[in-house]
């Protein structure tokens, strides 16, 4: 019944987003950019996967987040997330925490940011990111065995990112430390996009090719300290788009194919994220 | 679990700094060779329309819908902005922000959106 109430809490919070402002994020679902949170919007973003592993039942996996832009160097995002598994079950599993510093105060050839996480999260299928050896085998355990199995960790992730006539190329390496004592995992992921149009149009339209971006990313496992690597590692790549409606909406999507028996034969990705603009404003008297 | 809201209490109250006033201090910083680069659409009416709407999309809850500023945010109607500041000056600005005083980078953008949106705010003196 907490999976019940957490997309409960979901459909709830995405007419709230409806309400003000403008966000036009890069069509990404694993990779981080190095373009950080506009200082004191908060944007709030839900993104989904569904997948079916070999010999497993078809599952959803499911964020929803809170990314607010502390300072114009350091965005900070709460995630919670939860997953509904067919013939399974629906529950929430659990939270993430996490912050990005932006170290250099200009825009460089290629720019660093420094990402750190915290997250408590049991059975898992939000697959946001791919790290160690994981891969289809993790997901095929039911989910009153999964919830048993608790994974408290710190991720660590240099997020490189360079913007070029107009694309975005950006590029993380990953690690990831089990609190439980299980040794460092490693990952990667890397994107590219483009808008479909660089310059504006005079006029307001919906469905002009401003409105879209298009691109590619490609993510997966490297391994842990004691086997580092690509054997037995899952790994993805696929196209990617989002359109961003008048209202300021973003709705992102992206079929991810497996590129070894390791991983899932493909991943459909959905995303949907709306920003806030000056989200502590709206709670002033005047609203300024 | 007491540690677990612990934690986010402390990350919450991190999350709520204040920002700090802008000032002109970043023309001093700008290149020559950035503060010399011409607009390419300078003066071009699809522009100003063009730049006019991503102003409101991007940049009116900040500087105000009217560009007169904010509470915490400087005007664009200022004669800084207008005179002093030339269109590659802005672009700089646009570019690289001025993180420290709150102003972010809009690298984001195609350099096209930054150039649109120059050119509108340069229509904007009084």
């Amino acid at each position: 019944m907490r999976g019940a109430r957490y997309f409960r809490l979901l459909i709830l919070l995405l007419p709230l987003g409806a309400a003000a402002g403008y966000a036009q994020e890069r069509p990404y679902f694993v990779t981080y950019s190095h373009e950080m949170e506009e200082p004191g919007n908060l944007e709030i973003e839900n993104f989904s996967v569904v997948g079916t592993p070999a010999a497993g039942s078809r599952f959803l996996g499911s964020t929803v987040e809170f990314e607010y832009g502390t300072k114009a160097w350091w965005t900070t995002e709460f995630y919670l997330d939860g997953q509904s598994t067919q013939n399974d079950s629906t529950i929430f599993t659990g939270f993430r925490l996490e912050n990005r510093f932006r170290p250099l105060m200009r825009e460089h050839w290629i720019n660093p940011v420094f990402y750190v996480e915290f997250e408590d999260t049991s059975a898992d299928k939000a697959l946001r990111e791919i790290v160690g050896h994981d891969g289809k085998a993790d997901l095929l355990e039911r989910n009153s065995d999964a919830r048993g199995d608790k994974e408290r960790e710190i991720e660590l992730k240099v997020i490189l990112g360079s913007n070029f006539r107009g694309w975005n190329i950006s590029e993380n390496i990953v690690s990831e430390k089990n609190l439980a004592g299980d040794p460092w995992e490693f990952g990667y992921a890397i994107a590219a996009s483009r808008p479909l149009a660089l310059a504006a149009s005079a006029h307001e339209c919906k469905f002009c090719r401003e409105k879209f971006q298009a691109g590619i990313e490609m993510y997966g496992g490297l391994g842990d300290r004691y086997s580092f690597g690509t054997h037995l590692t899952s790994h993805y790549a696929g196209p990617t788009v989002n359109w961003t409606a008048p209202n300021g909406t973003t709705f992102s999507f992206s079929p991810q194919f497996g590129l070894n028996d390791y991983s899932v034969p493909v991943l459909y990705r959905f995303g949907i994220s709306y920003e806030i603009d000056q989200f502590f404003s709206h709670f002033r008297r005047g609203g300024e | 679990m007491a540690k677990c809201l612990a934690a986010i209490a402390m990350a919450a109250l991190l999350s709520l700094g204040a920002f700090a006033a802008a000032d002109g201090a970043w023309l001093k910083s700008v290149p020559v060779r950035d503060h010399d680069r011409t607009n390419p659409y300078h003066g071009q009416p699809d522009a100003i329309a063009a730049g006019q709407r991503i102003f409101a999309d991007r940049c009116s809850k900040c500087h105000g819908a009217d560009a007169q500023g904010t509470k915490k945010r400087p005007p664009l109607r200022s004669s800084r902005v207008q005179q002093e500041a030339s269109e590659g000056d802005l672009h700089w600005l646009l570019v690289n922000g001025n993180m420290k005083k709150g102003m972010p980078s809009w690298a984001k953008l195609p350099d096209q959106q930054i150039w649109q949106v120059i050119t509108y705010v340069k229509t904007l003196h009084d």
